[in-house]
Parts: C-alpha cells; sequence; structure tokens
C-alpha cells in the first residue's frame, strides 16, 4: 500500500484510453465502474477535444456483483459494436472489475463477431500509465499485423531505390495527452519531407487500424516517444525486420543526430549537411552576447524519461546551464536517466512522490527548474523560475498556436520557454533595485507568488541589521554607502565575504576601505 | 403531487463517483483528513476533479493498493495500519480522519469499519476515526457527502435543547446569511452539519429540528430520525420560491408566523426579483435538458422552470428518493419527465432529437455537445459555487444565462474542433 497525495501517471487503462481516442475506428469496451468515466474529461477539457473518447463503460454496480456481471459486459459489448461499427475493438478492464474476473476481452472474443478484437490485459496493482498506452499499442499492432508475418520477408531499409520511389518510413508514438504531441508529428514530418522522405503512417495519433496494416509499407520506423512505441517498434523489427530510430530529435544535435540516424538506415545520402546548423535560431541565440548570463545557470530537471533526457543535453551543451538535478517517473526508463545523470555527475531520482521532487529541488537550490506541472507549483513555492516540459497534462499544455518540442522549431520553441522565466526573474531584481523609486511605489505583484516578495522583506531586514550584525561587527557609513553601489545581483555575496574578511582579520568595524580588502582577499 | 412522469433507466453511465464530494468535504472541515483506500484510478479522479496541484500537502489522499495487498487481507490491514500511522505522524494537526471506501476496496471486502475501531482505541484522544464508502458500485458523486455525514452521526452526543440544524455543506458566506435571517426571526440556536470543525459535532436529539439544505442525504436523514431530530419537510432553499418556502418551513417549526417571515425577507426577495430580471430574459422560453449527476437536477429544473421561465424538455437524476424530493415534485410543472438513472447513450440520443437551447451535464460531455452546437452547463460547478438562498438567486440563474449569453456574442453556432 502506497500513501499518494497525487500521482504523476493515472492507472494503465487510462493509457489504452488514450490509444483508443487517439485513433479512429476503434471502439473501446471498458468493464469498469461508474466513476471510471470521469477519465472523459482528461480529453474532452484538458485536451478540449470535441469528441467524447471512443469507450463503453460496462457501469456494473454493487448489486450486479451477486448476479451475472458477465452477461453486462456482453451486453455492453453487442450495444456498442452495433451503435459504433468499430473496424477494431479493444475489451478491457479497470481496477475493480480486474477483481471479479470476468474476462471481458475472452467474452467478446466468442460473440461472432468478425472485426479484430484486442484483448487488453492490463494490471491496474502494478501498472501505470504510459505502460498501459504502451501495452495498447502493442496489441493492437500485433492482433492487426501477425497474419502477415510468415508471409512476408524481411523488410530491406534500401527497398525504396528498386521501387523506384522515395523512401517511406513511419512516425510511432504520438498520442493524445502527450506533451505537444500534435506539432511534433507537423515538424518532424517537415523535417523528413524536406529531406526527400515521405511519411507513410503517424500513429496512434489519427490513425485507423487500415493504417496500422499498411504499416509495414514503409522502410523504417521513427520511435517518436519510447515511452508509447518502443515495445511495437521492437516487434515490428523481430517480425518485419524493420530498423527504427533510437535518437529523439529535441534540441538541434539531436535532430542532426535523428537526421543522420534516418539517412543512415536508408542508405540516403545526406545532401544539405551546411544547412541543418541554420535551421534554427537556437544556436545564434545561445551564442549571441546576450545570452552570456546564462552561463552555468543551475538547472533542475524532472519529467517523463524523453523529454527528461532531452532537456538535460539541450541544457549543458546547447544552452551552457548546470543540470544540478536529473529524474523521471518513468520507471521504465529509469536505466536511460540514470546513465545520463552518470555523464552529468549528478545522482538520477526515480520516483512518483512529487514531495520527494520538490525537496531534492530545494536541496540542489536551482536558478531554472524544467519540469511537470506539479514542478511549477512547487518552484512557485519556492520562488524559482520554472518551465514545463512534459506530461502530465495540463490544459496550458495544449497552447492554441504551433509549439512543437522537436526539430528546428522545437528548438525555437525551448528557447524561449526557457529563457524568458530566467529574464523574468532578472526583472523581479530589477525591480527590486528599483523599489524605492517614484514609479514603483507599491503593488508590484510578483509573477513567483508570494515567496519572491519576500525575499524583498529578507533584504530590508537585513539591511536593518547592517548596523549591528550577529557577530559584532559594525558596518560604518562609508561601508554602508559602498556596499550601496555594488551591483544587487552580487550585493549579498560581497556583504556576507566582507563580513567572513573581517571576522577572520578580527576588523570591528567595515569601512569602504575593508571592503575593497575583502575583495582582494577573496578574488 | 402533480401529475409528473416518472422513468428508469438502466445502462452505460457517465456520473462521478461518491468520492468526488471529498472535493468540496474537506474544505469545508479543515481539521479533517479524507484517506481513500483505493486504486491509482481513485487517486486519479480526484486529482483531476479537483486540480489539486496547487495544494503543497492536500488534505486528502489515496493508499493505493498492489498486488500484494490483494494476496491477503490481513497483511492489507497491516499495510492500511502503516499508512495511516505514517500519515499521522506526518500531519499531527489532523483531528479526523475519514478512511473512505473504494470500489476495489468494497470489492475484495477491505473491512474499514473493524480498522476505524482498531486506530481509534490507538489514537484515544488524539484523533477520531470514521468510515465510509464513497465506491462507484454504490454511490454517485453527492452521495458521497451523505455517506460522510451518515458516518459522523455515531460521534454526536444527544442533547434535548431545542435548536435549528442545517445539513448539508453549504458555502460559509451563505450559512452566515442563513443564520442571520433565522436569528432574526428569533430562533436563538441554529447550528451547521457538517460543522466547520470537525471536531464541533452539534449535540442532537429529539428537540433538533433539521432543516436540509441539499437534495443528496437520504441516509444522513434516516439516522438523524433514529436519534430522534425532527425532519421539517421543505423545498430545498435554490431560487426565491424554494428558498422562501424552505424558510417558511424552518420558521413554522419554531412556530413563528408566516407574517413574521415575510417582514423579514420581503426586502431580500424583491431586490432579488430585481437582480433575477436581466437573466430571465434570457433564459424565458429556452428548452433545458438536465442529465443526471448531482441530484441538484430537480430543485434546478423548479427554479429554471418556474422562476425563470425555461421550458424542461427531461430531467435526468442519478438517484431519486421521492419522499425527501416530495415537496420539490409537487412545485414541477405537469408532466415534467423525470428519468432516474442512466444509458448515456440513449439519453444523448434524445439530447439530440430534442435540440435543447441548454444542456445541464458533465464535464465529459460538454465540449463534444458544443461542438454539436449544442450550448451547455456543467454540473459540478453547482456544488462548489455559493448557489442557496434568496440572495443567491439571481447567481444561480446566471450560471445557466453565461453560456447562453456567450453563444450570442460569438455568432457561429458550430465551431471546428479537433
Amino acid at each position: 500500500m502506497e500513501l499518494t497525495l497525487w500521482t504523476y501517471e493515472g492507472p494503465p487503462h487510462v493509457g489504452a484510453m488514450r490509444i483508443a481516442s487517439s485513433m479512429k475506428d476503434i471502439h473501446y469496451v471498458l468493464h469498469a465502474p461508474q466513476g471510471d468515466t470521469y477519465a472523459d474529461l482528461l480529453f474532452t477539457m484538458i485536451e478540449r477535444r470535441g469528441q467524447r473518447p471512443p469507450v463503453t463503460y460496462t457501469t456494473f454496480q454493487a448489486r450486479d456483483l451477486g448476479g451475472d456481471t458477465a452477461e453486462l459486459v456482453k451486453k455492453n459489448i453487442k450495444e456498442a459494436v452495433e451503435r459504433f461499427k468499430p473496424k477494431t475493438l479493444l475489451v478491457g478492464e479497470s481496477c475493480t472489475a480486474e477483481l471479479i474476473q470476468d474476462q471481458p476481452g475472452a467474452l467478446a472474443k466468442g460473440m461472432g463477431f468478425d472485426m479484430p478484437i484486442v484483448n487488453l490485459e492490463l494490471p491496474a496493482y502494478s501498472k501505470k500509465e504510459n505502460w498501459g498506452a504502451s501495452e495498447t499499442f502493442y496489441q493492437l499492432t500485433r492482433t492487426l499485423l501477425k497474419e502477415k508475418v510468415s508471409s512476408s520477408d524481411k523488410i530491406n531499409p534500401l527497398r525504396w531505390r528498386e521501387l523506384g520511389r522515395r523512401p517511406k518510413v513511419n512516425i510511432l508514438g504520438p498520442s493524445l495527452l502527450g506533451f505537444r504531441c500534435r506539432d511534433d508529428v507537423i515538424e518532424i514530418q517537415r523535417i523528413l519531407s524536406e529531406q526527400g522522405i515521405d511519411t507513410n503512417v503517424v500513429a496512434p495519433l489519427g490513425a485507423s487500424p487500415d493504417d496500422i496494416e499498411r504499416l509495414i509499407d514503409a522502410e523504417i520506423n521513427i520511435c517518436l516517444y519510447q515511452e508509447i512505441a518502443e515495445a511495437s517498434c521492437e516487434w515490428l523489427k523481430r517480425n518485419f525486420g524493420m530498423e527504427y530510430t533510437n535518437t529523439i530529435p529535441i534540441g538541434i544535435k539531436n535532430t542532426i543526430e535523428f537526421i543522420n540516424e534516418v539517412h543512415k538506415k536508408l542508405d540516403l545520402p545526406l545532401t544539405n549537411k551546411e544547412e541543418l546548423e541554420n535551421k534554427s535560431k537556437l544556436p545564434w541565440y545561445s551564442k549571441s552576447v546576450d545570452s552570456n548570463y546564462l552561463t552555468g545557470k543551475r538547472v533542475f530537471i524532472f519529467g517523463d524519461g524523453t523529454h527528461a533526457i532531452a532537456a538535460a543535453k539541450i541544457a549543458k551543451e546547447e544552452l551552457g546551464f548546470e543540470v544540478v538535478g536529473l529524474g523521471t517517473y518513468s520507471r521504465e526508463m529509469a536505466r536511460q536517466v540514470r546513465a545520463t545523470a552518470k555523464d552529468l555527475n549528478v545522482e538520477a531520482l526515480i520516483t512518483n512522490n512529487y514531495l520527494e521532487v520538490e525537496d531534492a529541488m530545494k536541496k540542489a537550490a536551482p536558478e531554472l527548474v524544467l519540469g511537470t506541472q506539479m514542478e511549477r507549483h512547487s518552484a512557485k513555492r519556492l520562488g524559482i523560475p520554472c518551465s514545463v516540459i512534459s506530461t502530465p497534462m495540463h490544459v496550458q499544455d495544449v497552447p492554441a498556436r504551433y509549439s512543437p518540442q522537436m526539430g528546428w522549431e522545437g528548438a525555437n520553441v525551448i528557447f524561449d520557454d526557457w529563457v524568458h522565466p530566467l529574464m523574468m526573474g532578472l526583472e523581479e531584481h530589477l525591480i527590486d533595485m528599483f523599489k524605492h523609486d517614484f514609479e514603483f511605489v507599491d503593488g508590484h505583484q510578483s509573477h513567483l507568488g508570494h515567496t519572491a516578495t519576500n525575499t524583498n522583506d529578507s533584504l530590508n531586514s537585513e539591511k536593518r541589521k547592517e548596523k549591528n550584525s550577529k557577530e559584532g561587527i559594525i558596518w560604518t557609513e562609508s561601508g554602508r554607502a559602498e556596499l550601496t553601489k555594488v551591483p544587487f545581483f552580487v550585493r549579498g555575496k560581497v556583504k556576507t565575504n566582507t563580513e567572513k574578511y573581517a571576522i577572520l582579520r578580527g576588523i570591528p568595524e567595515i569601512s569602504d576601505e575593508t571592503l575593497y580588502d575583502a575583495k582582494a582577499y577573496f578574488s | 403531487m402533480s401529475k409528473v412522469e416518472f422513468n428508469k433507466e438502466t445502462g452505460p453511465r457517465e456520473v462521478f463517483c461518491g468520492l468526488t464530494s471529498i472535493v468540496w468535504l474537506h474544505r469545508r472541515m479543515p481539521d479533517a483528513f479524507f484517506l481513500v483506500v483505493g486504486s491509482r484510478t481513485c487517486a486519479h479522479l480526484i486529482q483531476s476533479a479537483a486540480g489539486v496541484m496547487i495544494f503543497a500537502e492536500p488534505r486528502f489522499g489515496t493508499a493505493i493498493l498492489e498486488e500484494k495487498d490483494l494476496a491477503g487481507l490481513a497483511d492489507a490491514h497491516e499495510e492500511l495500519d502503516r499508512v495511516v500511522n505514517d500519515l499521522i505522524a506526518r500531519r499531527p494537526e489532523i483531528k479526523t480522519l475519514f478512511l473512505v471506501g473504494s470500489c476495489p476496496s468494497e470489492v475484495i471486502k477491505l473491512d474499514l469499519a473493524t480498522v476505524a475501531e482498531k486506530l481509534n482505541k490507538r489514537f484515544l484522544g488524539q484523533v477520531r476515526f470514521v468510515n465510509y464508502s464513497g465506491s462507484g458500485i454504490e454511490t454517485t458523486f453527492t452521495q458521497g457527502e451523505d455517506g460522510a455525514l451518515k458516518a459522523l452521526i455515531p460521534l454526536m452526543e444527544s442533547s434535548n435543547e431545542e435548536k435549528l440544524l442545517l445539513v448539508g455543506t453549504l458555502a460559509n458566506n451563505v450559512e452566515d446569511r442563513f443564520k442571520k435571517i433565522f436569528r432574526n426571526l428569533g430562533i436563538s440556536k441554529i447550528e451547521s452539519f457538517p460543522p466547520r470543525q470537525s471536531t464541533e459535532l452539534p449535540k442532537i436529539g429529539k428537540n433538533t429540528k433539521v432543516l436540509l439544505t441539499q437534495p443528496y442525504l437520504s441516509d444522513t436523514v434516516r439516522d438523524l430520525k433514529h436519534r430522534g431530530c425532527e425532519i421539517i419537510s421543505a423545498p430545498f432553499p435554490l431560487g426565491i420560491e424554494g428558498s422562501t418556502k424552505w424558510f417558511l418551513a424552518g420558521a413554522k417549526a419554531f412556530k413563528i408566523s408566516e407574517l413574521k417571515v415575510h417582514e423579514i425577507i420581503s426586502p431580500l426577495i424583491n431586490r432579488a426579483k430585481l437582480a433575477l430580471d436581466s437573466h430571465k430574459e434570457i433564459l424565458k422560453g429556452k428548452r433545458l435538458f438536465l442529465l443526471p449527476e448531482s441530484q441538484l437536477e430537480i430543485s434546478l429544473a423548479r427554479f429554471l422552470h418556474n422562476e425563470c421561465e425555461m421550458d424542461l424538455i427531461e430531467v435526468g437524476t442519478p438517484y431519486l428518493n421521492k419522499d425527501l424530493m416530495k415537496e420539490e415534485i409537487n412545485l414541477l410543472p405537469d408532466n415534467t419527465k423525470i428519468v432516474e438513472g442512466q444509458h448515456v447513450e440513449k439519453q444523448l440520443d434524445r439530447v439530440r432529437e430534442s435540440n435543447p437551447d441548454l444542456v445541464v451535464c458533465g464535464m465529459g460531455l460538454a465540449n463534444p455537445l458544443e461542438a454539436e452546437g449544442i450550448s451547455t452547463k456543467w454540473s459540478i460547478e453547482m456544488v462548489f459555487s455559493p448557489i442557496h438562498g434568496i440572495d443567491q438567486a439571481a447567481d444561480l440563474a446566471g450560471l445557466f444565462s453565461k453560456p447562453l449569453k456567450r453563444n450570442q456574442i460569438l455568432t457561429s453556432k458550430t465551431l471546428v474542433t479537433h
């Protein structure tokens, strides 16, 4: 039993719903009590979907338990098939139904339908949402393609040449309630098409069962999100010899590496290598003198595996930050996150407990947090700027504008999304610096919440204490005057260092000269 | 009783379970903690319905059952013990801990009553433990509050002091208004259940006169009756009409004259009518379809028809207690179609066929209906907003007129959706 106040991932059947809702011509009969229908609002409210998820809940009640819940399942399956006429039916159960063991998948298969039926067994008491999504996509792919396994030869990734056409790839993994998937797909298709590569199928987002059956018309698979698509990619590789990509194209370096990987797998010569560096504004923006202040900014990263690993690489190599914390709630990707963390000389945090993450954040004392919506709230409490890089989804993570994370435009979006909160942080300091000017009488609302404004109070109280600091050291008039001339962002440090120096040397009164003595001593 | 048409329907539903009521109960009693004993689904449901990220440490949580807990019940009880100990160590401010049963805990027959009893002995004088079920196999949405209140009744001491007891969670400002009005009417002792602190439970007995503020408290009412309380029969205090009749019924139980009531509430009624007019202009003649969710549907239908002149197509309710709703049903227009239970697909067919101007529904259905060009009002807002009383009648009407007004502003009725 695990005490949970808040959870990063839902149960595995919500993962299955993500796959079903992402696709066309599919219906999911879920053996579940009425309360489980809450999951619909994830799609209709957070994603603002104008359609209901294609899910029928059997809605069994306590009084049904003594009787025949299996009959109830069959009735619901029959009605759902008649009403929605799906091309493929998913059948499964949520946590409570798993306990009563009606085996709805087996029941459905015995009802004599001629459409493919996917029996989903998603253990609700040990697995979570992303695993459920991955398993569902895998079972669906397997069910729809297993008959073609023996009859087809292994796919030669170079066959596009013999066939006299452009190479074709599948983009696998994007789904509803995935972070910016809608826009990543557009960006990646654009990049591939510029390289003369056609997209065969995008799945599960927007795909139908017919499209899944067409997956083997492509030469290779693009595994866009490992959490969702790796199991399916692996199965397609094992049974059809389809290669798949390992590089996640988030950030400039990874996007270029991704393009190289695709070309290599397809044996396609890369013609515009030099151009690639200039496709995004990130490299130049990061190089421009204005970004000098980004150097060594301490950044704490937590999210799903895919986005956390990518963020660490961008932070360190492309923006010149120092990664002071890295973690994920994706246990399935713990190994990879640990490896990345090791390269960065930090210890990986693998947890589903947001309070643990907040503690680690506090200890790491970062200047920027890259996390989920929960880390945004934690960072706000700690007065630290934050940018959201990962699910779980919030309505704010489905922006109206085009806003990918992947590819060239993704890198642009990332530069803006990560750097602007830092600039806002700088603005806070400026406001603090000028707060005695008449333009700033009062009522300035900090975007960082109350903590940030509290630092003003602590500065004020520090100033009051300046005359007699705790070690009995006195700041003279000249010393205090000099201290106010020190730029605000180092003033605190100068003050501490000077006092430290004074104690060290047994100097009872700090004058302007002491300040300079200390400066020379510590430099 | 007016000639109302009663129907029952079964099938797939689209409603929340009783766990959802924790979302407002924990705000009502800040010294209580609600510990759901359930699955990851339960935890995910509450956080999705409540948007809990704004709290550093919310006053509710889930003890998530894992595979090893299902293997043996003895171990599960021990595990729950451990979780509760940890929780109380970390949150010493908790005065009452609700152990809330869920669908999985009911199915595996986890005996929360025995666990609560044991814990009560151990934490005697420090924390009180009560248990109830918010499971979706037994309760819908607001019925969770019924379960929580019923669980507190055995902790209430007996007293024969004459008092008015307002039963059902209200917004604090509304509660204050109600108490002030009753005081002005000359009732000296007025208390609320649930109280604002879980430890300040009212004493009850044969001179306790209960006035319900919410229509979903069947089990609580039954147990209060067993304790000798007198249940005052009245419609619910929604809208001017309902609130007026509610005040009158309350006053009558204390032998206060109607004249006196009118004297005190007439100025309120007059200004409320004025405030209601602008909403009525928008709502008048519009056709309304209420899908079942909060159990407030019948009272809302009565208000929106009688005071806002809307036409009622269908009034859905997840559960109907005809006895408790008698006064409300009497106020409904003849031939009102009430449907208890749900077959969501068939009901949505009827929505589309009847082409309503406004549908009251849950959050899972609102955007899909909007995308079809049908205006909606999501019902969960009714349980979060202060809507009770004469002074709030215009605000209540506003919840329904706003989507219609918005629709008028945005001229194109059907938007492209994705």
